[in-house]
């Protein structure tokens, strides 16, 4: 019996077949796993990140219950044609607060990591309204009951316990805080002190174009106009961060 | 093996599996597919000190070539502004005017001027810049905040009511909803505003509106109502009106007043890439 016939042992037992894919399995995800939880190349820090504002956090649920991400990543790619459209490519510390994360798989739409800042929130309010009212070839749904639909998020801060848990740095102020920070980002001339301090770079504005009415509209601009506006990359150094 | 057993018809081993009957053969793999499998082994061991494999304690194996897909993105990238620099060499210095009269740079900045709004300024302004409620028509000879090649970059850079600190800015007051004005008072206004372009609203007493309009309006959009570009208010006299030029539109309006916006620029967009822009919306219907 030639070296080339032993594999027969793995066909004729089915408990030696079993041992033997646990054992190829085990190694191959001992390589491919373990490494990314302590090389310090792929555990990268950047200056600029913090946890989602608790309207921002309200606002990217909505994002996910009306399944975004299956049109839209959240990823520029390392490659020159998405640098120049998208601007810098995504830096995986820009994911740390995502749970789960929202780089998607499919580009139906445009990319959203860099989208902050880009439109204006009416553009936004007239587009995701009627999407073909602003771009008239575009296929994306329409989502008009957004501005009209009340913003349920009283019970926002059990959300930022659960990302607690999950290693987001929510201090128990901001949690204890977690609703009336909510609001306080959608009243321009009410105190938001406490929101800029435990939210830098939070924008404090009416999105939805509505200051009476507190919307999922508002939660859902106040998410896309921070996307990607965290990080300086005028202090970005490329060069010491290759990979 | 213990039951070698030969199949009488094709001479090959069986497997000594058997289902009712059943035998199954114990051909060899086709050579070819052998040898194909051969090679991507080899081809694997290859890639293994060629590029980036194999994790270390604190690093990782670099590989022969170094490879870094960030490396070779910011190279590309890198590559490519390089190349557009060379075709169209002295955009960064030259001024507006300067390459408004050099037909070379003057092709250079139109082309990619074009590129650069159809990805960032079509969505509200149109893939054909003709604007549309709210969001200003760029074909026409009416401009809000000036229609020079230098006001064009200046509002492209710091954007309208935007984040920017130097951001172009002005404040209607809401008139009618802040109680500056009663609802007769709007319509009578409305009625003056419109009756310059030869329009009219019901009702409306024009020369109490007249009065009205010049306690209240004239500091912003001048006593003629022509507007005035440094403030972005707009001429009243003519048929161009950005939030609807009807009797319920301009009530509307005087009522609650509007407050676009448009981004700042100038941290997404590099100085050259705004530069063109400028010549390219310029191009399209800008004044003097």
């Amino acid at each position: 019996m030639s070296l080339m016939q032993k594999h027969a042992v793995f066909e004729r037992n089915s408990i030696v077949l079993l041992i033997g894919i646990l054992i190829v399995v085990a190694i191959g995800g001992l390589v491919e796993i373990v490494p990314l939880f302590y090389l310090k190349s792929t555990i990268e820090t950047v200056t600029g990140m913090r946890p989602y504002s608790p309207l921002e956090l309200a606002g990217r649920n909505i994002f996910i219950r009306e399944g975004c991400y299956l049109c839209h990543s959240q990823m520029i790619r390392p490659m020159r044609d998405e640098i120049e459209r998208y601007g810098h490519f995504s830096l995986a510390a820009e994911s740390q607060y995502d749970h789960p994360f929202q780089w998607g798989s499919k580009r139906t739409g445009p990319d959203l990591a860099r989208v902050g800042g880009k439109y204006s929130d009416d553009w936004h309010v007239a587009h995701l309204v009627d999407p073909r009212s602003v771009v008239p070839a575009s296929v994306m749904p329409a989502y008009p009951f957004l501005k009209e639909t009340p913003l349920k998020a009283e019970r926002i801060g059990e959300d930022m316990k659960t990302l607690r848990l999950e290693g987001v740095p929510y201090s128990d102020e901001a949690i204890a805080n977690a609703f009336a920070d909510l609001k306080a980002q959608v009243t321009p001339d009410g105190s938001a002190d406490g929101v800029i301090a435990r939210y830098p770079k939070a924008v404090v504005r009416d999105f939805d174009g509505n200051p009476n009415k507190l919307s999922e509209m508002d939660a859902l601009i106040a998410y896309l106009q921070m996307l990607g506006t965290l990080v300086d990359f005028s202090t970005y150094d490329d060069k010491a961060n290759l990979r | 093996m213990a039951h070698e057993e030969i199949d009488k018809v094709s001479g090959v081993a069986t497997t000594g599996h058997e289902w009712d009957g059943i035998k199954e053969l114990n051909n060899p793999l086709p050579r070819w597919w052998l040898w194909v499998f051969y090679a991507c082994i080899l081809f694997a061991v290859g890639y293994v000190f060629v590029y980036p494999a194999v994790p270390l304690a604190s690093s990782y194996t670099k590989g022969l070539l170094g490879h870094s897909q960030r490396a070779s993105a910011l190279a590309e990238t890198a590559a490519g502004q390089a190349a557009r620099a060379e075709v169209g060499k002295g955009l960064a210095n030259a001024s507006l005017d300067d390459i408004k009269t050099d037909p070379k740079m003057l092709e250079f900045a139109m082309a990619q001027g074009r590129a650069a709004f159809g990805d960032n300024c079509a969505p509200c302004h149109g893939s054909g810049a003709t604007g549309s409620k709210g969001y200003p028509n760029l074909q026409d000879d009416d401009w809000l905040w000036g229609g020079t090649l230098a006001d064009i970059e200046h509002t492209i850079t710091v954007g309208i009511r935007s984040t920017s600190e130097d951001t172009r800015m002005n404040d209607m007051p809401r008139f009618g909803a802040d109680g500056l004005l009663d609802v007769k008072q709007v319509r009578n206004v409305a009625g003056y505003v419109l009756s310059l372009s030869g329009g009219s609203v019901q009702g409306a007493d024009v020369e109490a509106g007249k009065q009205i309009f010049a306690e209240n309006c004239t500091s912003c959009h001048g006593e003629d109502a022509k507007g005035l570009q440094e403030l972005g208010a707009p001429n009243l006299t003519d048929k161009v009106w950005l939030y609807g030029g009807d009797e319920a539109s301009v009530i509307n309006t005087v009522t609650y007043a509007h407050r676009g916006v448009m981004p700042t620029w100038g941290g997404r967009l590099d100085p050259v890439t705004i530069k063109s822009l400028a010549i390219y919306v310029h191009d399209l219907g800008g004044g003097t």
